[in-house]
């Protein structure tokens, strides 16, 4: 980690990585902007997965398309792998900094009237990105040990001989502790992004008197339709409202 | 009142601390919460004992120099009210109160109560000012400021200094403080010359010396005794930001 | 002792200019050789450190805060006054100085204080350039109000906390030059004494009050801006920890006190709720604007709730006493009028120490939206204190201490009568008389700091050899010796009263005695007390703890030491100043119904006399040794431009 206290003698010495990378507002600048850029992805993700909700052919053809563009979403995948990495590193900086703000705690250690969201940011965050990684081996790399079901879903395969994913979907779901693991995260995600939005704002001095309760507001709202969304599709499975054409 | 006070007691910075309980007798409703220590004092010193030591001064919440973590907050919680200005009436007659000093790594402990928060003091050496030197001002009204200008800055000028934001914040972060000074200045026509400096300036030293950063938690607004608002920490981001890029 | 006032020659309004020319220069390039100690970090020093650290000296500059913010002149709400005529209403320099040498009931220097008229437009200037966020109009410019029963509206303020603004202007001045290396800044360092070589101030001995550690200071000229002594009354509007002990030590060390006894008294404090209070808050003078002050017309309704007490049973006794002033008189007055009503046993709340003011008419006139727009945070702190609305009831006021006009002599050029020692804003005693107008001390404070003293210390340094002493020098010996015999006389004391316990007696003493209204009665009465009551403490005094880390029992130890001692002087000036003038008050000169004034219809009986065929002249005290009588210098004040006049507010 680049400390805090090798500025240079003269503040107009420093050039604008330094700034960024080193002080505490410019670390708190990349933490918003990339936890902005997930949050993009977080939404345009949810839109992807709701097509689950339509005819499985819909979000196979998705799947499909996605991956005749392989090129495009590697793309998107580093630029996503380095706002993870990016986030989760000031992330970690400065709590590590923040922690050593406050050397001896008081008696009652909770502060006042901050919410339960902000307070646990780190940790809210911290299991979303385990979950992330689940996620990732759960659907994405498909290994076999982590879906609870008794065959890999690399065989799923439609009429056409293209991944199914919609019945990966379905069957992954069915298993209820997987779902939980899902409604869970989402939960937590949607607690992470309903101080971070707002918060982000405020990060990059994008607020001001009129705005800054709209985008908290706003924040608040579309963070709870995130876990509406992301949530529904794992009950949806398990009540029996998607998935009648995936074979038990 | 029949109180117990818990108050925290340290020899000095290098005394971990403890606890120590006492249940003072003859405090009546209408004491302010310091005079109500005045008394505890007073029986310590007819005691023998060495009495608590808390910074104080004006008693009439202006100065920032009282400091005591009451119940957990700063100040005592009660809105816009530094603990000078709390009255024991806001307690219950059989209440249990702990005291404690600002904690923060930037504000070492001097003894009991008493914090150093010359930090505070090294931040505004930074870039807290205008570099005007005396004699040579235009005539004040040389330059019109429109009210609304004015009046923000004086919303963000009257910050007394207490470092109340610091030992809210669960980061024990300065931004309140820092961002009430740097705006008072950067908002008027006066302090725009030098508005990048400053705020580069004053930000890097907040940083050496050992505060936090913001989490954005609000903890530090509900408890100011001036309600300076967290749009000045939007604003000090911002123009943060645009100095950095202008290089 | 000799006093030169060193008054310039030359018509009035030259005086200054004048001056400016004739004193001597130090060459740009070897200020950076002299060596200035500036005590006080308040309007006063906070704004001459910053000041003549610009212009090349090395500054030390110190206070017993732990901020040179938090000097008490942060407290001051109303504003800060100069003569800009901005609003066009007929102000003038000329005014001013009128208003200010009124006011002070003929007992100021003409020619200080048509300085400090002079240099006021300067003042507020000099802060808009720093930031200060003056009230202002739509229109952009500067907002005025009408302040302290003042005719025009030359007062400049920044809401209700003009002094905090003003100090925060000071002292980011002050800490610009700290961040340049042009100051050191020695924050909870208290000055303990000053050391001489060969009659010159040429240094300090501070205790830190951080480590305990005793410390010498040299330099080449010691500026004092320590404030006022208002708490030798125990109860006052001033900050707990402001002193009397860096200028007593002084006087101590040769440097002469003048007119101790004019203290000012504020009419609208909050009235003391019982034998706990360790100080008083004052509510802003411009609650006069708006409420009226009365108590009941018969003794028998004062234990009634206010509502319960009939239009036709209240007394609005400044309404009907000052007809054409109401409820503005100016403080000296109307404090006496409270305290008159109150002695008759008409007064409100406990005690009886307390008079109504009133918003109910205000409330019916404008609505209590509009009140509570213009008073809302006075109203929010009266109830914090009081439990009690100001929009339900009445508010209940008293007065309190507040200012105290007297101080070290300083002759024109701000020198005491210890040369090379420089005394700054309240501090000193030089432009208010014997009662201050309203938004005049902040004025001064800075007037002496930003554009005073620069030019009046180069010209004693260019006047004098260069010598700053070592801190080896034996002067230095003495004197740390002097601040260890104290600090361990009263360590070792062991005896069973606390330090509050004596502060709080002798307080109450020269309150009841050399307060409000003072007489050679009680007066003597007190001057009896005081010293046996100083034996005592030395005696008695129970001091905890050791010298060696932060002592605040010690510290404050320290200074009611110097209150025992000051609280002496305080009566004998007073017994000494056989005549009434502004904020001293002797009962046995007031104006009868035989006194012509009285009769024509000038004043009003038992308004304040004056004797200026006797006492038109700066008592300056010179002190001549422990349990000593002072001895009495008098400067004569020669009026040349105004003619003294009986202060007449009917
Ligand atoms: C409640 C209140 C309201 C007021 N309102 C107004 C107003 O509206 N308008 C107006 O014009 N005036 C007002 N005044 C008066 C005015 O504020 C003061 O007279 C003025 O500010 C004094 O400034 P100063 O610099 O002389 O002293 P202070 O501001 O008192 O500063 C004294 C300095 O000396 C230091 N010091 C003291 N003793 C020692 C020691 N022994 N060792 C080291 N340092 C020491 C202190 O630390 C401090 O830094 C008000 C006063 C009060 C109390
Ligand atoms: C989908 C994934 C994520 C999204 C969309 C996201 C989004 C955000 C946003 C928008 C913020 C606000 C930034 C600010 O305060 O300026 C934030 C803050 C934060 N995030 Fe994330 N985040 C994600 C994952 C993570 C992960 C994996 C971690 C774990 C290390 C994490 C830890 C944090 C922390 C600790 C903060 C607050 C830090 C602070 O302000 O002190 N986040 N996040
Ligand atoms: S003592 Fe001054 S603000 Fe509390």
């Amino acid at each position: 980690m680049i400390s805090r206290h090798d500025f240079e003698a003269d503040a107009s010495g420093m050039n604008i990585l330094s700034y960024l990378f080193k002080s505490s507002l410019g670390r708190k600048y990349i933490m918003a902007a990339s936890g902005l850029a997930l949050f993009a992805f977080v939404i345009g993700h949810l839109l992807g997965n709701l097509q689950i909700f339509l005819a499985p052919e819909v979000i196979n053809r998705y799947a499909q398309f996605l991956k005749d563009n392989i090129e495009l979403v590697w793309g998107a995948r580093i630029g996503l792998l380095g706002c993870i990495a990016l986030h989760i590193w000031t992330a970690i900086s400065l709590s590590a900094d923040n922690k050593a703000a406050r050397p001896v705690a008081y008696a009652d250690a909770t502060p006042p009237a901050a919410s339960m969201a902000s307070r646990t940011m780190l940790m809210s965050g911290l299991i979303v990105f385990f979950f992330i990684l689940y996620h990732l081996l759960h659907f994405t790399v498909q290994v076999e040990w982590v879906n609870g079901v008794e065959k890999t879903f690399h065989s799923l395969k439609t009429a056409d001989g293209h991944h199914d994913v919609y019945s990966m979907v379905v069957i992954g779901f069915r298993q209820p502790l997987v779902a939980l693991c899902y409604v869970i995260a989402v939960g937590l995600l949607c607690l992470h992004l309903s101080h971070g939005v707002g918060a982000s704002f405020q990060s990059l001095g994008l607020k001001n008197k009129a705005w800054g309760p709209v985008i908290d507001t706003a924040s608040k709202v579309v963070s709870f339709l995130i876990f509406v969304g992301y949530a529904s599709i794992p009950l949806a499975v398990l009540t029996g409202i998607v998935g009648d054409s995936v074979a038990r | 009142m029949n109180l117990t006070l818990k108050v925290w007691r340290q020899k000095g910075a290098a005394d971990p601390g403890h606890f120590e309980t006492f249940q003072p007798k003859g405090i009546v409703e209408d004491m302010s919460f310091l005079e109500m220590l005045d008394v505890v004092n007073e029986e310590l010193i007819e005691a023998g004992k060495e009495p608590i030591a808390f910074d104080h001064d004006c008693r009439e919440g202006i100065c920032g120099t009282c400091s005591l973590v009451i119940n957990g907050k700063p100040h005592g919680g009660q809105k816009a009210t530094t603990a000078c200005q709390l009255h024991m009436r806001k307690f219950g007659k059989w209440d249990t109160i702990t005291i404690e000093p600002w904690r923060a790594k930037a504000f070492p402990v001097v003894k009991d109560l008493v914090v150093d928060r010359s930090a505070f003091d090294r931040i505004i050496q930074k870039g807290g000012f205008v570099s005007v030197g005396t004699g040579g001002a235009p005539d004040a009204n040389c330059l019109p400021i429109s009210k609304e200008v004015s009046d923000e800055a004086m919303d963000a000028a009257q910050c007394i200094g207490c470092g109340a934001c610091v030992a809210a914040c669960k980061n024990a972060s300065a931004m309140l403080f820092v961002s009430a000074k740097v705006s008072h200045m950067n908002l008027l026509p006066q302090g725009k010359p030098e508005a990048d400096r400053r705020v580069k300036n004053m930000v890097r030293q907040m940083d050496e010396e050992g505060f936090g950063a913001c989490t954005v938690t609000g903890s530090c607004e509900a408890v100011c005794p001036k309600e300076i608002s967290l749009n000045f920490i939007t604003k000090m981001n911002r123009d943060y930001g645009c100095a950095i890029l202008k290089g | 002792m000799k006093l030169d006032a060193n008054i310039p020659s030359g018509p009035l309004a030259q005086k200054w200019e004048k001056h400016k020319f004739d004193l001597k220069l130090v060459n740009p390039a070897n200020k950076r050789k002299f060596k200035v100690i500036v005590v006080g970090s308040g309007l006063a020093g906070s704004s001459a450190a910053a000041t003549l650290a610009e212009l090349g000296y090395n500054v030390k500059c110190f206070c017993y805060q732990d901020s040179p913010r938090r000097a008490h002149s942060i407290a001051a709400q109303g504003g800060i006054n100069a003569a800009k005529n901005y609003q066009n209403d007929g102000d003038s320099v000329h005014r001013l100085f009128y208003d200010t040498i009124k006011g002070g009931d003929f007992r100021a220097r003409e020619a200080n204080v048509h300085r400090l008229a002079e240099v006021s437009g300067s003042i507020i200037d000099q802060c808009v350039a720093q930031g200060v966020p003056f009230a202002r109009e739509y229109g952009g410019l500067l907002d005025n109000r009408s302040f302290g029963g003042a005719q025009v509206s030359r007062t400049f303020y920044a809401r209700g906390q003009t002094g905090q603004q003003l100090l925060l202007g000071a002292y980011s001045a002050l800490s610009r030059q700290i961040g340049l290396g042009k100051v050191e800044m020695y924050p909870r360092t208290e000055m303990l004494d000053v050391v001489m070589v060969k009659g010159h101030a040429k240094g300090i001995i501070t205790r830190n009050m951080q480590t305990g550690k005793i410390e010498r200071h040299a330099g080449d000229a010691v500026i004092m801006a320590t404030g006022g002594y208002g708490n030798v009354f125990y109860l006052s509007t001033n900050a707990v920890g402001c002193n009397v002990t860096a200028t007593f030590r002084a006087h101590k060390r040769g440097a002469a006190f003048a007119n101790p006894c004019y203290t000012q008294i504020h009419p609208t404090c909050i009235p003391v709720s019982g034998d706990h209070q360790s100080k008083l808050t004052l509510m802003s003078e411009s609650l006069r604007n708006d409420g009226r002050v009365w108590v009941p017309k018969n003794k028998a309704d004062c234990g009634k709730a206010a509502h319960q007490i009939s239009e036709s049973d209240r007394d609005y006794y400044l309404e009907r006493k000052y007809p054409s002033f109401g409820n503005l008189a100016p403080r000296d007055i109307a404090s006496r009028a409270a305290k008159e009503v109150c002695d008759e046993g008409r007064g409100v709340g406990p005690g009886g120490l307390g008079v109504y003011l009133d918003f109910a008419d205000a409330i019916q006139r404008l609505g209590e939206d509009m009140i509570r727009e213009r008073y809302g945070n006075l109203f929010d702190m009266y109830e914090r204190i009081t439990g009690e609305s100001a929009y339900k009831q009445p508010m209940r006021i008293f007065p309190a201490v507040h200012y105290t006009m007297g101080g070290l002599w300083v002759d024109y050029n701000l020198m005491s009568s210890m040369p090379g020692l420089f005394v700054l804003g309240e501090a000193n005693f030089s432009d208010h008389g014997a009662n201050r107008l309203g938004a005049s001390a902040l004025m001064q404070g800075l007037a002496d700091g930003y554009f005073v003293i620069p030019y009046t210390i180069a010209h004693y340094f260019a006047s004098e050899e260069k010598n700053c002493p070592s801190t080896d020098h034996p002067a230095f010996d003495e004197a740390e010796a002097n601040v260890r015999g104290i600090v361990e006389t009263l360590l070792k004391a062991n005896g069973k009263r606390t330090v509050r316990s004596f502060h709080r007696e002798v307080g109450k003493l020269v309150w009841e005695n050399c307060g409000m209204a003072r007489s050679k009665k009680s007066l003597s009465e007190a001057l009896k007390r005081i010293p046996e009551l100083r034996a005592e403490f030395w005696e008695n005094v129970n001091v905890p703890g050791s010298g060696d880390d932060m002592n605040q029992a010690l510290e404050y130890a320290g200074r009611v030491a110097d209150y025992m001692e000051f609280a002496e002087l305080l009566c004998t000036d007073a017994l000494k100043r056989e005549e009434s003038c502004g904020g001293h008050f002797r009962v046995e000169h007031q104006f009868t119904d035989k006194d012509p004034e009285v009769k024509n219809g000038y004043t009003n009986e038992g308004e304040a006399k004056r004797n200026d065929d006797k006492f038109a002249y700066v008592a300056a005290w010179e002190y001549t040794g422990p349990n000593k009588k002072w001895k009495l210098h008098k400067e004569p004040l020669k009026y040349e431009e105004v003619k003294m006049s009986t202060r007449s507010y009917k």
